[in-house]
């Protein structure tokens, strides 16, 4: 058993003879109960490093959103001197490290796709060096150059009409989480020597396929290890021990984040389940003195300013999708253990205020693990945050945890992953509204004319017959899933050789579990479109070929997002259809699939590829977000809508079910107390029923009338909405996506 | 089985009562008040017919949301001119344990019979009672809402006697109750009575405008615009709320 003296007077047994972060929280962390009167504003040194911030963040937004780029250097945990907010004082900054060398400077990360990366420099108007393009195109061999060697020209097709849409194949996938805590517990040496235990107990000797490439990945992983010495070392830390006090572990934990970001440029970078896991160490200093809570609330806010400034160079068609330039720093607090105490600490409080001392923010991505069970104190101030800022999301603790365990973490918007056990092939979505009008049209996408499916017998008759498109749909979705998951079974392959996360997966267990997730978009508008059929008369509408382009219902129909059953039926049937499918399937590394009804604002781009629904949404208009129901069709209220949501089952769709909600600030209450009380009972409501998630925006339309029109007003340099699981500043939205947001139900009778 | 006019209903309350409510309005107004924001509810015949036990099969899907504090509101149009639907469905609604309320204007009140022991009879199942005391001056009541104002008086002393909770509301209009000797007044009546638990200043507002042009009628509060918030507070100081 190890006894490092930095441990001191930590309690527990098992996290000392291994790996084993879970354990020692559970044996040490203070539960908290009480209210925020205990916190702390800024310190001097906050607001002078805030205030450069955000005089950075102004510079950027003036220069096109990226203030510099780096052309030269392709980075790597060591391959950057290093980098300061504050050159002139560089005491102020109680947490280090930078991406780059300098402050918001984008790194160039050639390793998901050299052509991406150029593409980035490019159009903010930088050159790359054309030495670096000869070795990424001649010399090496990159993630997307591989997928794109071996793609079909039926994936071609399918990802060409955007059937299959989103998929990692130019960039990194992201939404593996390192359990960067390990870095603060044990420190850099033990975890190298735990993981070449691992390689020389890998197999038996008989060197097959996965045993070399176990072996391959423990060496990079080694590796990788070592490089975040190097890089420590550089800012005059030496972290191959355990952290002795607060201020190291928060510093030691995200050095380990930090050789994340400087090697993968995923769509989502989570910073994982920190909150009472660092508490510990505050609590720790703050009874032997050593630590104020003044200085304990500037650690994290030094921390969190950090994860503000996390930025990856990115084109502008990723931008289109994602938009916002979010990175889903995602980092939870509350939750419950499995002994049934709550896991609120000091700490969580001190993350949500970060928002008060610093303003709202849409990174890090705050999550709050719901119950019911969570101290009422701690309820009721995550809704004063949620009224004040819209920039903290809900999920529902209670239907995770027995599923996940009481150590897990959001590894992109919504998804869960177990902390240091668990990684995920992300896998964008399929675009079932889609399918369902190749569905009607044999195979023939409605907007491009081309035949992309198989050439079923198309659906003919001028009215759609209920049982006949039921019938067409299946066989359709048979052959998407199919398609969907051997396309993702290649690009995970691919990113695995190409663009392996050493520095995330050095941080996990060897022995990793995998899962496979796959993801649905256009949810409700199937709902809908079925809904039309069966219950009103659809009319088809067909060009001179015979294809159908447009729809014309007559006759009303129930809609998902009214509670109402015979809609809401039809949701749960496709899901339960969709996963039955792709669970038929290999998938790669024997990964488990899984399934999320999450896109985030990539709705806007999916529905221009979209043609014409059956259910009255036209060719080209946006596809609602996530689990939301459709635009307008919610004509029963707030919590209606969110009965509707709550009826589809999460263990169905265990890699996330999103929803978002705005709701008018006057009503929800008259006074600030009855919005809080009013938001938290909301909450107590909607998980209750087994929801997953909840992203609340608390203000009116007319603000976002005026922040469009006016984004140069001081008072939305910072306005944050919460989008599909995320959340991003109002203005760094593009147009579109802004009338998008404003066209959304906002829940205002008054 | 008596059925009501059911104008529409909303899911999420939090407005009208203690907590997240589920809201019914009831067709149907004698009042014609000048700011009215649902001059769409006045008419009775206009409403969607439901049974106690159809509408309290809608709201207890809502439950979960209630919390300690929530249920149902009945609003409208004015609720208490469908007293026997009304009596049906709270009786109901207590069975079930559910929180009741009404959102009223008082205007059917009377201590004439047989309505009286009705109202008597409806009291025993309801929580609270939001009464909205549009002006305290008769003659100007009259004037903002085309109706009197004594037996709206006293149906306000009839519940403090009965020991029924009561919050007060008042909708503060510009030009017509929003005086400080008229806000005074009323101050001064809320002090005669020993029900009341919370006073609440609604500041008018445009947003129902519309509806007004929708349906064709004259909106006579045409070129007032919402009180100022220095009015508002001055209000919510002299009322107490």
């Amino acid at each position: 058993m190890k006894d490092f003296e930095q441990w001191g007077s930590f309690q527990g047994r098992l996290w000392k003879e291994e790996v084993n972060v879970r354990d020692f929280i559970q044996n040490n962390y203070t539960e908290y109960t009480g209210d925020e009167s205990f916190l702390e504003g800024t310190t001097d040194a906050t607001d002078k490093l805030w205030g450069r911030l955000q005089e950075l963040f102004k510079e950027a937004r003036a220069k096109g959103g990226v203030l510099d780029m780096d052309t030269e250097i392709v980075s790597t945990i060591t391959s950057h001197a290093p980098g300061y907010l504050c050159e002139e004082d560089k005491t102020l900054e109680k947490i280090v490290g930078l991406q780059t060398d300098k402050p918001l400077k984008r790194a160039f990360m050639p390793f998901g796709g050299i052509r991406m990366a150029e593409q980035s420099c490019e159009t903010y108007g930088y050159t790359p060096s054309p030495e670096l393009h000869k070795i990424f195109t001649e010399y090496h061999t990159t993630h997307s150059d591989a997928v794109f060697s071996v793609y079909t020209p039926e994936i071609k097709a399918a990802r060409h009409s955007h059937i299959l849409t989103g998929l990692p194949d130019t960039y990194g996938r992201g939404r593996i989480v390192g359990d960067y805590r390990r870095v603060a517990l044990y420190g850099i040496d033990f975890l190298i020597e735990k993981k070449q235990e691992d390689l020389a107990n890998c197999g038996d000797g008989t060197m097959l396929d996965e045993v070399i490439r176990q072996r391959e990945e423990l060496a990079m992983q080694i590796k990788a290890l070592k490089q975040m010495k190097v890089m420590a070392q550089s800012y005059g830390y030496d972290i191959s021990a355990p952290a002795k006090n607060a201020k190291e572990a928060v510093q030691w934990l995200y050095f380990g984040y930090l050789a994340a970001i400087k090697t993968q440029n995923g769509a989502a970078m989570s910073v994982g389940r920190v909150s009472t896991f660092l508490d510990i160490y505050i609590d720790r200093d703050l009874k032997n003195g050593s630590l104020t809570e003044k200085e304990a609330q500037e650690l994290i806010d030094h921390f969190v300013m950090k994860l503000r400034m996390v930025k990856f160079a990115r084109i502008p068609s990723y931008n289109e999708l994602f938009s916002g330039d979010p990175v889903w720093a995602t980092l939870e607090v509350g939750g419950l253990g499995s002994d049934g105490r709550s896991m609120v600490t000091k700490n969580d409080y001190r993350f949500l205020h970060t928002l008060e001392n610093m303003g709202p923010a849409p990174e890090p991505n705050l999550t709050i693990l719901y119950s019911k069970r969570l101290p009422t104190n701690f309820r009721k101030y995550a809704a004063h945050i949620s009224i004040v800022t819209s920039s903290v999301q809900y999920e529902n603790d209670d239907i995770m945890r027995p599923v996940w365990g009481d150590d897990y973490s959001i590894c992109c918007c919504v998804s869960a992953t177990q902390t240091g056990k668990e990684m995920q092939f992300f896998g964008a979505r399929a675009n079932l509204a889609k399918c369902l009008l190749y569905a009607i049209n044999g195979g023939v996408d409605e907007l491009e004319k081309t035949q992309v499916a198989p050439a079923y017998a198309p659906i003919t008759s001028e009215y759609l017959d209920y049982d006949e498109v039921m019938k067409k749909y299946d066989v359709m979705l048979d052959w998407l899933v199919d398609l969907y998951v051997n396309c993702l079974n290649l690009i995970q392959y691919m990113h695995d050789k190409y663009y392996y996360e050493a520095a995330e997966l050095a941080l996990i267990d060897t022995n990793v579990r995998r899962t496979f997730a796959t993801g649905i978009a256009g949810f409700s508008h199937v709902i809908d479109s079925l809904s039309a059929i069966k219950y009103a008369k659809v009319k088809t509408i067909r060009d001179e070929n015979g294809i159908v382009v447009d729809y014309e219902v007559e006759g009303d129909f129930p809609r998902y997002g009214n509670d109402d059953d015979r809609a809401d039926e039809i949701g749960v049937w496709l899901l339960d259809t969709f996963i039955k499918k792709v669970k038929k399937h290999h998938t790669y590394r024997n990964a488990e699939p899984t399934t999320s009804i999450l896109t985030i604002t990539s709705n806007v781009v999916y529905g221009k590829k979209t043609g014409s629904t059956p259910n009255g949404r036209k060719a080209g208009e946006p596809l609602s977000p996530g689990a939301n129901p459709a635009y307008g069709a919610e004509q029963n209220g707030l919590v209606a809508s969110l009965n509707s949501v709550a009826k589809i089952p999460y263990v169905w769709a265990l890699d996330g079910i999103s929803n978002t909600q705005t709701i008018n600030p006057g009503a929800i209450g008259h006074t600030e107390e009855e919005q809080v009380d009013n938001l938290v009972s909301v909450m107590d409501g909607y998980f209750a029923q087994g929801a997953h998630h909840l992203n609340v925006n608390v203000f009116g339309t007319e603000k976002l009338i005026d922040a469009m029109e006016h984004p140069e007003k001081e008072e939305y340099a910072n306005f944050t909405i919460r989008v599909s699981g995320y959340a991003v500043k109002f203005i760094d939205l593009t147009k579109e996506q802004q009338r998008d947001v404003i066209a959304r139900t906002c829940h205002d009778r008054m | 089985m008596v059925k009501g006019y059911v104008h529409s209903v909303e899911s999420f309350g939090s407005v009208d009562g203690p907590g997240v409510r589920y809201i019914i309005f009831l067709s149907g107004c004698p009042m014609r008040c000048q700011f009215c924001h649902n001059p769409d509810t006045w008419k009775m015949d206009e409403g969607k017919e439901y049974s106690a036990d159809e509408l309290l099969s809608k709201a207890v899907r809502y439950k979960p949301y209630w919390g300690d504090n929530g249920g149902i509101t009945v609003s409208g149009g004015e609720p208490l001119l469908q007293i026997d639907f009304l009596l049906d469905l709270f009786k109901k609604a207590k069975a079930m344990g559910i929180n009741t309320c009404i959102d009223t204007s008082g205007s059917p009140f009377t201590k004439e019979e047989p309505y009286y022991s009705k109202f008597t009879e409806l009291m025993k199942y309801t929580d609270l009672v939001m009464l909205d005391i549009k002006h305290i001056d008769p003659e100007g009541h009259k004037i903002l809402t085309k109706r009197p104002n004594d037996n709206i008086l006293e149906m306000a002393r009839t519940l403090s006697d009965m020991g029924i909770k009561m919050w007060i509301r008042h909708v503060l209009v510009p030009e017509r109750n929003d005086k400080d000797e008229y806000l005074i007044k009323l101050r001064q009546f809320i002090d005669t009575l020993k029900t009341v638990e919370k006073v609440e200043v609604l500041p008018y507002h445009t947003l129902g405008v519309h509806k007004w042009q929708t349906l064709g009628i004259p909106y006579e509060l045409e070129g007032i615009d919402p009180p100022t918030k220095e009015r508002v507070q001055n209000a919510r100081n002299i009322l107490g709320a």
